[in-house]
């Protein structure tokens, strides 16, 4: 099951670099915890419905009222590069 | 007075009979860090002026006439909290600066009860790991060895209270990381039910999986300080409704006829001698208070570890999509487009082993993998759920190892992260079925601790919280301190 | 040879909520950037999404109105990709799981029916806004956007032209307005569409598919899918093959081109969404939301004609939309119910012409239910003519005056005294001999002229009806 992990695409997924030199050891590495998935396969998981949440709960419902306020001004002290009021990011090209 | 060797409910007692302020408690607490971490480095950022400042209001507060057990008291968050104007980096360089716009519910409920915040200790990067190695603010050392690993990822939170550098400390656990620390370090710690305490602002590694606890030199002391962190929370979606039990009231109930399961997949292959042993000597205490011990099977034991690093590692790396230089956090030099921006922002901001659980993430998430890898795992953890609702048909808790050894070497497993994943078997399980675990202090093998877990049914904290007290009530580990730090 | 098109369409209604769909911060448009993002919308560490109750009564209204299964169990996910606009590097949104399952809409083309079925509609968050202008180089992001409920309403591809299409659109947002779910405003972008266009030969399987987004306008909407077609048709006929991609609709060049093409094909990643439950939707909630309903056009539309004795043009101009059909209602409720007619000939004629004149919407009017009410009970109490009423509605147009008051003011109130008219009918005829004798000679058409010299003497308040029969008795002595 487990196949050679195509790195560059995981990290292109992941918005990562990794560089040429360093692909073949992260490969190696990502590929030794692929192989601890094998055993995954092995088991007998028929009719056994997945589960995504611990507990048998049900979504909660939060009224339709405002209780947010304009935050702008603090929130953006912690940003890296913010213009009137803007976060800035380079240039967005579509 | 040698406050740092007292547990929270002696430190309460001094503070409510007025022996000591908590000014004075914190200053003490303040001067320990400043002359000892240095040792260790479990805290990544020490808030002596909000420590004291906080300390001056619950004295008021006190002098007002207001009495409650947490007035006062120290604590160290685990730097996983988001703590308001306080730097909050999850040990990670990609929040080295990140002043955190609000406080977590668990840091508001703490905060509101008149707590004290030391600081912010060091932990695996994103709660990444088993050793606190993974960090960007330099290793954790454990006090009983400097040599050794604290466990992790509440490496921090562990040693700086093995270590007498706060009375009581916050961790979370998404595959051990409060119950696998707490053993390393001989200290105990409550992994709640999954849902008992809010998420909300504890930065998340793997939703489904993380939950927050208390981490204390005693089961007393974690069930009040878990009596103040858990609760609903409305900003919080998966968090439990209605009231929580209570933790406190049934610490002293005998533990006559309560049936201890045994799992034998948990004693089997893997286990060091010196913890089996261990483990074993604390079921014989327990049998001796008037516990029976059952033999009972967890037959899906061994895929939980697998099952574990699909599912973390596939919510992680969504999680940590939000880091993308943007509107906090690190952001690259001179990104040339916006591509160059994210990854650079990215591969800077994050370690290898965050890096990593990434890439697995995205790629058992990814087209033509997904039912193989995910879904999978997620059938495979109904059936390690199922394994605990069948055994506690037979029992009323479980009793097992926290990990095959005690604390390793610092650097011995770096270089190989499928080692070091294969020391969570025990813990795992746990977090996958979203049940309460207690670790607590069992002996010493080589001047090192080890540390046994009672696992629980769901909501079942008061039972563990009791057994664990009536253990410690007749023994001796949990109170005892690292030398150098006595 | 000739070819078939396809059509299915991907409409995006924001829905009108107060809050986010996972946030209790405003959705209100307009407001300066990042002002209403809170912690939740822009993704900071730690923050937990917790779902917004009147989305889930507006998917549900949505389904009952469409007759669709409202799912007991629908569940959100997370769709993984970085853009600067999606704080967290992932959309919530429903995938595998969606709250409604089914339903069909019923459109009319050159008078045919013809019911389109929907695939699926399902629950999700909208994303911020890249500003371009230029920052030296750099793109500015607000997020106010973010976290807006959308419901994406997905159809079957059963629309066969570019007509069918923009019918099937325009039902909808009529449907999503009368069901107070989405208030349709398009330049806002509260309803955007996009059309998935594919040509096939006839008898052959469909043909490979391009997703044309960015329509925002009906008129657009049409353009953009006849442009489509005949760059595929083009395309094969030249030989090529249609690639699968999502293209741009540029109105101003009115053409569509494909977007910037992916390095790779884009691998979203859905999963469930740890941080939310399964949305479980109880018979209970579905009741509650049903005792709520509004009247839907439809229904509304032959209730029009049974109780007010409309015919099937005039009911389906008064219902096109919830407002038009809350106004008439209004005006002839409070004219007592009395000849539902003239109110209607009076909202769909006066009315509209004046509001379409000024570029106002029905809500904007400055002649509201009530002071219309007033101008019509004038007419049925006979106290002013059809005619005169324009002019007192030209009045009260401008002015906050009742009907009354300026039938009062300006001295317009009808005289009806058959002794009056019949005294001024005498003084018209003697006043024409010359007319009255070719009358009297077989020219019936001056009676006409009569009319008119009648209504001149007394500056039309006299009433017509009167004066005609008054007119007819005296000529023919």
């Amino acid at each position: 099951m487990s196949d050679q992990i195509d790195v560059h695409k995981v990290a292109r997924l992941g918005a990562l670099a990794v560089s040429d030199d360093e692909v073949a050891a992260v490969g190696q590495k990502l590929n030794a915890i692929l192989g601890l998935f094998d055993q995954l396969a092995a088991i007998n998981t028929d009719g056994v419905e997945p589960m995504a949440h611990p507990l048998d709960q049900v979504q909660r419902l939060r009224e339709d009222v405002v209780t947010e306020t304009d935050i702008h001004e603090y929130v953006q002290q912690i940003a890296p590069k913010v213009e009137a009021g803007l976060y800035l990011v380079p240039k967005v090209i579509e | 007075m040698n406050f740092h060797q007292m547990t929270m409910v002696q430190l309460a007692e001094q503070l409510r009979n007025k022996s000591v302020s908590s000014v004075e408690l914190t200053q003490y607490f303040l001067d320990r860090m400043a002359q000892f971490d240095g040792q260790i480095n479990s805290y990544i950022t020490q808030t002596p002026d909000l420590a004291l400042a906080q300390a001056a209001v619950a004295d008021a507060r006190r002098a007002a006439g207001e009495d409650g057990l947490l007035l006062g008291m120290p604590l160290a968050h685990k730097d996983i909290f988001c703590t308001k104007d306080v730097i909050t980096t999850c040990a990670s360089k990609m929040l080295a600066n990140f002043k955190a716009p609000y406080n977590a519910t668990v840091v508001e409920k703490l905060n509101a009860a008149g707590m004290v915040t030391l600081g912010k200790v060091n932990m695996d990067e994103f709660a990444m790991g088993s050793t606190t190695e993974n960090s960007a603010f330099g290793v954790t050392r454990n006090p009983w060895s400097l040599d050794a690993v604290p466990g992790g990822s509440s490496g921090g939170s562990a040693a700086a209270l093995a270590a007498g550098l706060a009375p009581v400390a916050t961790g979370t656990d998404t595959g051990g990381s409060i119950r696998q620390p707490a053993a390393f370090c001989g200290v105990t710690g409550i992994k709640p039910t999954y849902g008992s305490v809010s998420r909300y602002g504890m930065i998340a590694y793997a939703s489904s999986l993380d939950q927050g606890g208390p981490m204390a030199k005693t089961a007393e002391d974690c069930a009040h300080l878990l009596s103040a962190m858990a609760g609903f929370d409305e900003r919080d979606s998966t968090c439990a409704e209605g009231a929580r039990p209570d933790y406190v009231a049934g610490l002293n109930d005998s533990v006559k006829g309560l049936r201890i399961g045994l799992p034998k997949e948990y004693f089997g292959e893997g286990l060091s001698a010196e913890v089996k042993a261990a483990t074993m000597a604390v079921a014989a205490e327990l049998e001796k208070q008037g516990a029976v011990l059952v033999e009972v099977s967890l037959p899906n034991t061994s895929a939980a570890m697998p099952a574990y690093y699909v599912i973390a590692p596939a919510e992680a790396s969504s999680n940590l999509s939000r880091y993308d230089g943007v509107r906090f956090g690190h952001r690259c030099d001179n990104p040339k487009d916006l591509k160059d921006m994210y990854t650079r922002s990215r591969s800077e901001g994050f370690g290898a082993e965050v890096k990593r659980r990434i890439m697995v993430g995205a790629y058992v998430l990814s087209a033509g993998y997904y039912d193989a890898y995910y879904l999978k795992a997620q059938r495979v953890r109904r059936l390690i759920k199922q394994d605990f609702v069948n055994a506690f048909d037979q029992c009323d808790v479980i009793l097992g190892p926290v990990a095959p050894t005690p604390a390793w070497k610092l650097g011995e497993k770096t270089a190989d992260p499928t080692a070091m994943y294969l020391a969570d078997i025990y813990t795992i399980p746990v977090n996958l079925a979203g049940l309460p675990a207690i670790a607590l202090p069992a002996g010493f093998s080589g001047g090192l601790p080890v540390g046994v877990q009672l696992i629980g049914n769901y909501f079942s904290e008061p039972k563990l919280l009791n057994v664990a007290h009536q253990y410690q009530q007749a023994t001796q580990h949990h109170i005892q301190m690292p030398a150098a730090f006595a | 040879m000739t070819w078939e098109t396809v059509i299915g369409l991907e409409v995006h209604a924001q829905l009108a909520t107060n809050t986010k769909i996972f946030s209790a911060a405003s959705t209100a448009f307009g407001a300066m950037p990042n002002t209403q993002a809170c912690l939740v919308d822009l993704g900071m560490p730690g923050v937990l999404p917790v779902l917004n109750k009147g989305v889930v009564d507006m998917a549900i209204r949505f389904g009952l109105a469409v007759g669709a299964t409202v799912a007991e169990k629908s569940v959100f996910a997370r769709k993984n990709y970085f853009y600067p606009d999606l704080p967290k590097g992932y959309q919530i949104s429903q995938f595998e799981l969606p709250v409604v399952l089914g339903g069909q809409i019923t459109i009319e083309v050159d008078g045919k029916k013809k019911v389109i079925n929907l695939t699926r509609a399902h629950l999700e968050e909208d994303a911020g806004k890249s500003l371009h202008e230029d920052f030296e180089g750099y793109s500015g992001i607000d997020l106010n956007r973010a976290g807006t409920p959308l419901l994406e309403i997905v159809s079957e591809p059963d629309l066969r032209s570019p007509a069918e299409a923009v019918a099937y659109a325009k039902k909808l947002h009529e449907l999503v307005q009368y069901l107070g779910i989405c208030d349709g405003n398009m330049q806002e972008g509260s309803f955007r569409v996009d059309a998935n266009v594919s040509v096939h030969r006839p008898g052959a399987p469909f043909g490979t598919r391009a997703e044309i987004k960015n329509v925002n306008s009906f008129k657009f909407l049409e353009r953009a899918i006849m442009f489509e077609v005949e760059r595929q048709i083009d395309v094969i006929e030249a030989g090529g093959q249609v690639v699968q991609e999502t293209r741009l609709y540029d109105a101003a060049k009115d053409e569509t081109r494909s977007m910037r093409s992916k390095e790779e094909a884009m691998d979203y990643r859905y999963f469930p969404c740890p941080d939310l439950l399964p949305l479980i939707i109880t018979p209970a909630m579905i009741e509650a939301v049903k005792a709520d309903m509004p009247e839907l056009p439809d229904a509304k539309r032959a209730r029009f004609m049974s109780q007010y004795g409309l015919n099937d043009y005039d009911a389906m101009v008064l219902t096109n939309s919830r407002e038009i059909a809350d106004y008439y209602e209004a005006v002839v409720a409070a004219t007592g119910g009395k000849d539902a007619k003239i109110a209607a000939n009076w909202v769909m004629g006066e009315l509209n012409a004046r509001l379409n004149n000024d570029n106002l919407s029905i809500s904007e009017s400055p002649v509201d239910a009530q002071r219309m009410a007033g101008l019509i009970a004038r007419i049925l109490d006979q106290t002013i003519s059809g005619k005169i009423a324009k002019d007192v509605f030209d009045a009260m147009w401008t002015s906050q005056d009742s009907a009354d008051a300026i039938i009062e003011s300006k001295g317009l109130k009808q005289i009806t005294d058959p002794v009056a008219i019949a005294a001024m009918v005498r003084g018209v005829i003697d006043q024409f001999p010359e007319q009255l004798a070719q009358y009297k000679g077989g020219r019936d058409k001056l009676f006409g002229f009569f009319v008119g010299e009648v209504m001149k003497a007394t500056k039309g308040k006299a009433n017509p009806g009167q004066v005609n029969q008054i007119l007819k008795d005296e000529l023919a002595k």
